[in-house]
């Protein structure tokens, strides 16, 4: 363990000021959940941080973080107390990836469970090629957001850029701002009971109190162009 | 891939730690560009009617007092000259586009770097330390500094094709990205506007073509706005001007930009890591530019 420094209440303190960023993944990847939590300090923008956890450990990062910082996670919750670059909690397979402040383009690309939350915002193509996980951003996210997404929820507290849910499947976005456009294939959906018990439960998973429903809108795929048609086939 | 990174002091008296705050930056995108490196830097600015020419010839044991003398002579001019490595700033009250001119027939490898009152810039070939240490960076002052670190895609890893471009008095452009109509655009600028090109790159282009419509009296940042009607391609765009730093990125904004603000400066780079070193940072404002959205500082902008 390059871990030194206890901090109170059995915190075990990493500094990537000082500590090597390939150690301390190797240490957080070996980690026992039944130990404390985990504390990385000086993140300074290092790409893949806190990447391929397994175990159900809590990991705090202190400041922004590079490319796909807690990619491919499973059962570890990770809060970054900062701004999280490209690809953040890509490919999770479960677990919690928390970030306090913006999320840059890509973020939870390809997640197949577990929940990604954003309390700032997100840019382009949030949640592309979603396969199943849940995403929960606070301010706005940008263009192309829900690109080809296949199973999962996005919410949106803010607004969506231009071409959202291009060429979805059957993930489910729901959006309280304004939404630019629409992508190829998107369209609005109705609001049935089981949509406002799904969004309520994943505003409460979210911590967005005293968020009501009132203005949230549902989207989703219309179905028209990933079913093939018999009276296409000449195309083919 | 390519790295950039650019600084613009807003507080004058930290001008001369410019160079100091600037170079960590550029070293930090080395994994992002080892096959070659360039400044430009605003300094030192000339006097009245007086204008600095960068020039760069690859033999460090160059004579440029030849150089020097026939701008003397054929000018009936003034000339100071300041060597730094395989550079030489040359100042002059001769008129800068036809003392430039001289000094690129003098020998057929001399190339000009930059023309202006302000601008100076360097650049050479291998990795970004490297070509620090070789031009002192970490020592030089100034108000704004732009930075690239090039991974060569589409043209030949030269001197000439390194970044940044300088195509007009004190304007420089860097480019992460690659322009698809860079040809058409050329042969418009050459045909109508009689632009003349020194490389086949497609960021010259780009700084031709802004350089044209600051010729036509747009600021930078209409400029730079005229781009997203003109420029079809992937780019993010760094330029500066002799006061004045502008930012860019294309409406598909597949290439990375950060940008941070103080009450001191305004700090970009491709990505956060590059600007960790920057005193107060962690208090800075940190945000990602929007696409298509044009930012500038300074200047007429």
């Amino acid at each position: 363990m390059t871990a030194v420094a206890p901090g109170p209440a059995n915190i075990t303190v990493m500094d990537l000021a000082r500590d090597d960023l390939s150690q301390v993944n190797q240490d957080l990847q070996k980690a026992d959940p039944r130990g404390g939590p985990f504390r990385v300090l000086n993140p300074r923008g290092a790409h893949a941080l806190a990447c391929g956890l397994t175990s159900g450990i809590d990991v705090e990062i202190e400041g922004h973080t590079g490319y796909y910082c807690a990619g491919m996670n499973q059962a570890a919750r990770v809060t970054v107390s900062g701004n999280a670059g490209v690809g953040v909690a890509e490919n999770m397979m479960s677990g919690e990836v928390w970030v306090k402040g913006d999320a840059s383009q890509s973020a939870g690309a390809t997640a197949h469970g577990g929940l990604l939350v954003v309390e700032g915002n997100t840019a382009a193509r949030c949640g592309i090629s979603l396969k199943g996980a849940d995403i929960v951003v606070k301010g706005d996210v940008g263009h192309m957001s829900m690109f080809l997404a296949q199973a999962g929820r996005l919410v949106v507290l803010g607004d969506a850029g231009d071409s959202l849910g291009d060429s979805i499947y059957e993930a489910r976005i729901y959006v309280r701002g304004k939404v630019a456009s629409l992508g190829a294939d998107c369209i609005e959906k109705e609001m049935r009971e089981e949509h406002r018990t799904e969004l309520r439960d994943l505003l409460e998973r979210a911590g967005c109190d005293g968020v009501g429903l009132d203005g949230f809108r549902r989207y989703g795929s219309a179905r028209q162009l990933y079913h093939f048609k018999a009276e296409n086939l000449d195309s083919y | 891939m390519c790295g950039i990174v650019g600084l613009f002091l807003k507080n004058q008296s930290i001008e001369d730690r410019l160079g100091a705050m600037f170079t960590p930056m550029l070293i930090e995108m080395t994994d992002r560009g080892p096959d070659s490196a360039g400044i430009a830097i605003y300094h030192d600015a000339a006097p009245e009617r007086f204008a600095k020419i960068t020039a760069f010839h690859p033999d460090p044991d160059f004579d440029w007092e030849p150089v020097c003398d026939a701008i003397r002579t054929e000018f009936n001019a003034t000339v100071e000259d300041r060597r730094n490595d395989s550079h030489m700033v040359i100042l002059s009250d001769a008129d800068p586009r036809a003392a430039a001119r001289l000094i690129e027939d003098s020998d057929p490898r001399t190339q000009i770097m930059s023309v202006g009152s302000t601008i100076e810039i360097y650049k050479e070939m291998g990795l970004p330390g490297e070509v620090a240490r070789q031009f002192k960076l970490e020592r030089m002052t100034g108000s704004h500094a732009v930075g690239h670190t090039r991974m060569a895609t589409e043209s030949a890893v030269t001197t000439a094709g390194s970044h940044p471009f300088s195509t007009g008095l004190d304007l420089c452009l860097v480019h992460n990205g690659s322009l698809s109509n860079h040809n058409s655009l050329r042969e418009r600028l050459h045909d109508h506007e009689g632009m003349v090109f020194a490389t086949e790159n497609d960021t010259e282009v780009a700084a031709a073509y802004i350089a044209s419509r600051l010729d036509k009296g747009r600021t930078l940042h209409d400029a730079l706005e005229d781009c997203l009607s003109d420029l079809d391609g992937f780019y993010t765009f760094v330029a500066g001007t002799k006061d004045g730093f502008a930012v860019l990125r294309d409406p598909i904004a597949c290439k990375p930009a950060i940008l941070a603000e103080t009450e001191d400066y305004v700090a970009f780079g491709s990505e956060y890591r590059a600007l960790v070193s920057l005193p107060g940072i962690e208090k800075a404002k940190v945000w990602e530019p929007e696409p298509a959205v044009v930012y500038s500082w300074g200047g007429r902008a």
